[in-house]
């Protein structure tokens, strides 16, 4: 026997200990599979071992292995066989390899619940608390709700050390198995008053993430909290109780109210910045929820703004960053106040860190204004040449278009400002993916700024002919699509404009299938108003050479090797030589040379008309309008949510089956009338077998579907993006020619320059706007401090800038196409937000109510596995518990509460205006620290307890001062490792 | 809450992983193996926190060993930065100013410390002395217990 052990010592000697692996793993970086293979082979012989010090040994080795990615749940069993031995190393060693390689749907689990129970309950703390850090990494469903009363007992143990664990781990049972928090929820709420700083910290700890879920249910602890925050000089679980406020306040602003003066007081005080950044947080949550009625209120607002400042002005990355992140959840309500810091904010736009440029740029896109905006842009476009990185470029340009598209471009006044923006913006090739977005921008502007289409076809024209190749790597061709559609719809304002702009159309560009199509279409839709034009000053001449002109370039995309640009260029060209082929004997007939036509478009001599208008052949006129009503007719733009406004027409089933699927089973029981079906093969559903009935597909009438076409081809017509699929949707089906007389024709503006220069010509806009808004300045300057005088008693906030802003030169078209009965500000009716497996749906409780049935369910007796039928059980006994026993526990706080607090709840009451809510009487409770101790010292009657509580006290502050706390992120990061 | 903490080298080694919420061990490698290249791409002047998913993540660098942690979204940044300095400081008193190769040998004692100064996510002991105090006294255990174990085994006792 004896010698079986020396023998079997003997032998562990070249076991490999885990130091050995580690080892073995470094030396043998280069096959490091192959080793560990091999390695996990000694662990199984190891494992087969009898004794427990081998196969600790082997689960350890088996942890390195799973940390380094290594799979190893087949050892599973082997794991629980060291976590049962009853020696305290094999167990820290086992729970340590189950809590990295179990996980909570492990079938494993069911075997362990007596084992871990005999944990818990072990004599030796440490035993315990093994177990207690191992299960919160494993726990299950069963195991909670197994568990639950074991962990339970914990929390009132003896030992400081495993109540403290005993609490922090009831949070992920709650989590696991909601039934638990109501009986537990009594002994939680006890832990707050725990003289010992960890157990009262883990409670505030638990708290805190149940009332972050679900607040509401723990509006009744916010006096204790209160107490905490103001006697409490533990930075961690301040923290934590800050938080906790910050999630109760939006529920009652009365709270905030109370907060604001100790929040403010901590905020001038404390050194830790992690304190004061949850401060800060906590007061701008305040803030929000109570909108008005506070006096002191912009002075917090103040007070916040002036620490955060503090923060980005500091040197510490992480300090700027989260100074940036907070400043923005102040824009959201007080623009004004972070507006005041405007240079600080574009100071970090030059910052090295990207992700704080990306924050500033997050606080800009809140802080611009008309008057501001175009000085904003111009910096963010003198940032972008010098920027680095396409990714951050690409950010910085999406930045830019959201700044100043927000809200329907509510900030932009001069719209020929914004297309050069844009322009410019395609040329410094900054982005490479936002090639449609700019396009969708250009468009939207010209549709819905009627005032800007002239200047924005000129803009576009000179794209076109200057874009250039090279910048085809990108998406950027992207918006030569915008460019192509906005000179065909608008530009039939200038001949001389429309002929250029056709020979930039049909000029040969390597440019994708699609946009080239839209060159085509758009070719045509401006050959179709320069031919009526030439109709109009029955200029057969120019319509001839025009045809000539286009004829043969259409032709040459006929042999594109993109089908869509073949096939509309086709088309085009047939119709143009459809035109041609009328006016081919009045050419030959003809002795002008084409040379001087040019210079005959404008002079229209009355006395050739005559002469002229026979020229025109009746056919070729009606050619003409035929062509023109193609295009005829206003673009509106269309409301974003405008589609799905649309009623769907009566008889639409959009549920039902155009086709029946095909019949799964092989066996068809209506074989035997085949004969019949077959002929029908598509709708016999019609005839019989009832079970399909809901599948059935049925044939329209001929007029229905004349109907819904017509439906479809009204709601395709006011579709701008349809233009591009659909080539005749616009024409319609009047006979009368009114419209075409109504094609206006305007001069081009010859001031604009042409070429697009190398300078950035926006910047000229925001120089003009300066030199304007100076002269205003000066002008009414002591109309103005007579106004300032006047509104001095008005509140601060409402100070109008809206005096000294720029009035807009431009303005944007609002309205949308819609249905009737449609609103753009129309909710979505499916947020979504719903999510069924979260956990804190089913932690959603109410405690104060006590409810007898779940303490049985927990105890054992009666337990329910369906957890779906409790949870139900628990909301309809809400519903009911909290009508009839509101009243009784409103009696019970009574009564618990000392006389002399009552009386004064009891005056307060009769102050105060609505007596109806039930969380009057706990918020009331909460009086400002000073008060709250002279109650104390005052009541006679409370001498007793007076004393205790102050030995307590006392207790508490010894332990306190003991106690460390955070200093925040005033430590440096030493270079410890 | 605090999701997970993962401890990498400069060369992207793992050293430690802690998950505090439970993942499929594909998932795991994945957000690791995802996590670890976006944070060593990272210039040493830039913040330490990242929008990253549903979470925010909080990482630091001490010597060659990066520090990482995923918080959720209404989490305190600098309380976690906090709480990684704290369990940096616990090694450190309890490895005699450690370096990487004490956790790579020791990787066990540095998750019973990260244990005691977490669960589930959560802090549990603020207290440094307390933690060290837990850890000291369970490493007795073991020890008393090895010395026993030895003596068994020779067939002393």
């Amino acid at each position: 026997m004896a010698l079986k052990k020396v023998k079997g010592n003997f032998e562990r000697i070249f076991d490999k200990n885990l130091t050995d692996l580690v080892r073995g793993i470094r030396n043998n970086k280069d096959n490091e599979a192959k080793y560990i293979a091999q390695c996990i082979e000694e662990i199984k012989l190891e494992l087969r071992q009898d004794n427990m010090n081998v196969k600790c040994n082997a689960v350890a080795k088996l942890t390195y292995i799973q940390m380094i990615g290594y799979d190893i749940s087949w050892a599973g069993f082997n794991i629980i066989e060291v976590m049962s031995s009853s020696r305290f190393t094999c167990k820290r060693i086992g729970y340590l390899a189950a809590s990295q390689s179990f996980h909570a749907d492990s079938e494993l689990l069911m075997l362990m619940t007596n084992m871990i129970r005999k944990d818990l309950n072990s004599q030796n703390q440490y035993d315990a608390g093994v177990a207690l850090s191992g299960l919160s990494c494993f726990i299950s469903a069963d195991l909670s709700r197994d568990l639950a009363n074991d962990i339970m007992t914990l929390m009132s143990s003896t030992k400081p050390y495993l109540r403290m664990k005993a609490v922090l781990m009831m949070y992920k049972v709650f989590l696991r198995y909601p039934e638990a928090l109501r009986p537990a929820f009594p002994k939680l709420k006890e832990k707050l008053e725990n003289p010992d700083p960890g157990v009262q910290s883990a409670a505030v700890n638990v708290i805190c993430e149940l009332a972050r879920k679900n607040p509401k249910n723990y509006l009744s602890l916010a006096p204790i909290f209160f107490k905490l925050m103001t006697t409490s000089s533990n930075n961690w679980m301040l923290i934590k109780i800050i938080k906790l406020f910050g999630a109760l306040t939006p529920l009652e602003p009365r709270l905030g109210k109370k907060l604001i003066e100790p929040l403010t007081n901590l905020i001038h005080s404390t050194s830790a910045m992690s304190l004061l950044y949850e401060c800060i947080n906590t007061v701008i949550a305040v803030l929000i929820s109570i909108s008005s009625g506070m006096p002191n209120h912009s002075a917090s607002i103040q007070l916040c703004v002036q620490k955060l400042r503090i923060l980005i002005e500091d040197s510490d990355q992480n300090l700027k960053y989260l100074g940036l992140l907070a400043m923005s959840k102040i824009l959201k309500t007080h623009p004004k106040s972070v507006q005041t810091h405007k240079d600080l904010i574009l100071a970090c736009l030059d910052d090295k860190d990207e992700s704080i440029r990306l924050r500033s740029l997050d606080l800009l896109y809140g802080m611009v204004s008309k008057k501001n905006l175009m000085e904003i842009v111009k910096r963010l476009l003198g940032h972008m040449e010098r920027a680095e990185g396409s990714n951050y470029r690409d950010e910085l340009l999406f930045k830019v278009i959201e700044i100043c598209s927000q809200s329907s471009y509510a900030h932009v006044t001069n719209f020929e400002w914004y297309l050069t923006v844009l322009t410019e913006l395609i040329q410094l090739e900054a982005g490479t993916k936002h090639g449609c977005l700019i396009a969708a921008q250009l468009l939207d502007v010209a549709i819905r700024v009627p005032t800007v289409r002239q200047f924005a076809v000129t803009e576009m024209i000179n794209l076109l002919d200057c874009f250039s190749i090279s910048s085809q790597s990108n998406s950027m061709y992207e918006v030569l699509y915008a460019a192509a559609f906005i000179i065909g719809e608008f530009s039939g304002e200038s001949e001389a404009d429309g002929y250029r702009s056709i020979d930039i159309l049909l000029r040969q560009m390597e440019v994708p299938g699609h946009i080239k199509s839209v060159f085509i279409q758009n070719a045509v839709k401006l050959f179709a108003r320069l031919s009526t034009a030439c109709l109009e000053k029955e200029d057969d001449r120019g319509l001839v050479r025009l045809c000539n002109n286009i004829l043969p370039k259409l032709q040459d995309f006929a042999s594109s090797e993109d089908i869509e640009v073949q096939e509309r260029a086709n088309s085009a060209a047939i119709l143009v030589d459809l035109l041609q082929t009328q006016f081919n004997d009045t050419i030959l007939n003809s002795n002008h040379t084409s040379n001087d036509i040019l210079g005959d478009i404008e002079i229209s001599d009355p006395l050739k008309e005559n002469q002229q208008k026979s020229k025109f052949p009746q056919i070729a006129i009606e050619i003409i309008q035929e062509i023109a009503l193609l295009f005829d007719g206003e673009l509106l733009p269309v409301a974003p949510k405008a589609q799905r406004k649309v009623p769907i027409p009566e008889g639409l089933d959009l549920d039902e089956w155009i086709n029946p699927p095909p019949e799964d089973e092989e066996k068809d029981s209506e074989s035997s009338e085949s004969d019949h079906d077959k002929e029908q093969l598509f709708v016999k559903e019609n005839s019989h077998s009832n079970e399909f009935k809901r599948r059935k597909s049925e044939e329209l009438p001929p007029e229905e579907i004349a109907k819904r076409k017509e439906a479809r081809r009204l709601e395709q017509m006011h579709n701008p993006h349809y233009i591009k699929a659909t080539e005749n949707h616009n024409s319609t089906n009047k006979s009368e020619y009114t419209n075409v007389d109504n094609i206006p024709i305007a001069e081009l503006a010859l001031d604009i320059p042409i070429e697009i220069q190398t300078a950035r010509r926006s910047d000229d806009y925001l120089l003009s706007q300066q030199s304007r808004s100076s002269k205003l300045e000066t002008k009414p300057k002591h109309k103005k401090t007579k106004k300032s005088k006047k509104s001095k008693h008005r509140i601060e906030y409402h100070s109008s800038e809206s005096e000294d802003e720029p009035k807009p030169i431009h303005i944007v078209n609002t309205t949308l196409d819609l249905p009737e009965g449609a609103e753009i500000t129309d909710n979505d009716d499916s947020d979504g937000k719903f999510d069924p497996d979260d956990p804190h749906r089913a932690l959603n409780i109410e405690l104060e109510i006590p409810s007898t049935t779940d303490d049985k369910n927990l105890n054992g007796k009666v337990k329910n596995h369906v957890s779906k039928v409790i949870e139900e059980n628990i909301l309809s006994l809400n519903n009911e518990d909290s009508k009839k026993s509101s009243s009784k526990s409103k009696e019970k706080k009574k009564k618990s509460k000392d006389k002399h607090r009552e009386k004064e709840h009891k005056s307060k009451k009769s102050k105060s205006e609505d007596k109806s809510r039930p969380t009057e009487l706990d918020l009331l409770g909460i009086s400002p620290p000073k008060s709250s101790k002279t109650d104390v010292e005052k009541d006679s009657s409370t001498k007793h307890k007076k004393s205790k509580k102050e030995k307590h006290h006392r207790k508490e502050k010894t332990k306190a001062s003991e106690y460390e706390e955070a200093l925040g992120i005033s430590t440096p990061s030493k270079e410890m490792l | 809450m605090m999701l997970f903490m993962l401890l990498f080298s400069r060369q992207g080694k793992l050293r430690l992983q802690k998950w505090y919420v439970a993942h499929p061990d594909k998932l795991k490698k994945k957000i690791t193996r995802e996590l670890v290249t976006t944070i060593l791409a990272r210039k040493p002047k830039m913040c330490s926190f990242l929008e990253w998913k549903e979470c925010k993540i909080v990482y630091k660098r001490y010597a060659s060993l990066y520090f990482c942690c995923a918080i959720e979204q209404n989490d305190n940044e600098l309380l976690t930065l906090e709480i990684i300095h704290r369990y940096v400081e616990l090694l450190d008193k309890y490895f005699g100013s450690v370096c990487e190769l004490d956790i790579i040998f020791n990787f066990e004692k540095a998750y019973f410390i990260l244990d005691e100064l977490l669960i589930g996510g959560e802090m549990q002991e603020t207290s440094k002395k307390n933690v060290l105090k837990a850890i000291a006294s369970q490493d007795l255990l073991q020890e008393d217990e090895a010395v026993e174990g030895a003596l068994t085994d020779i067939g002393l006792i």
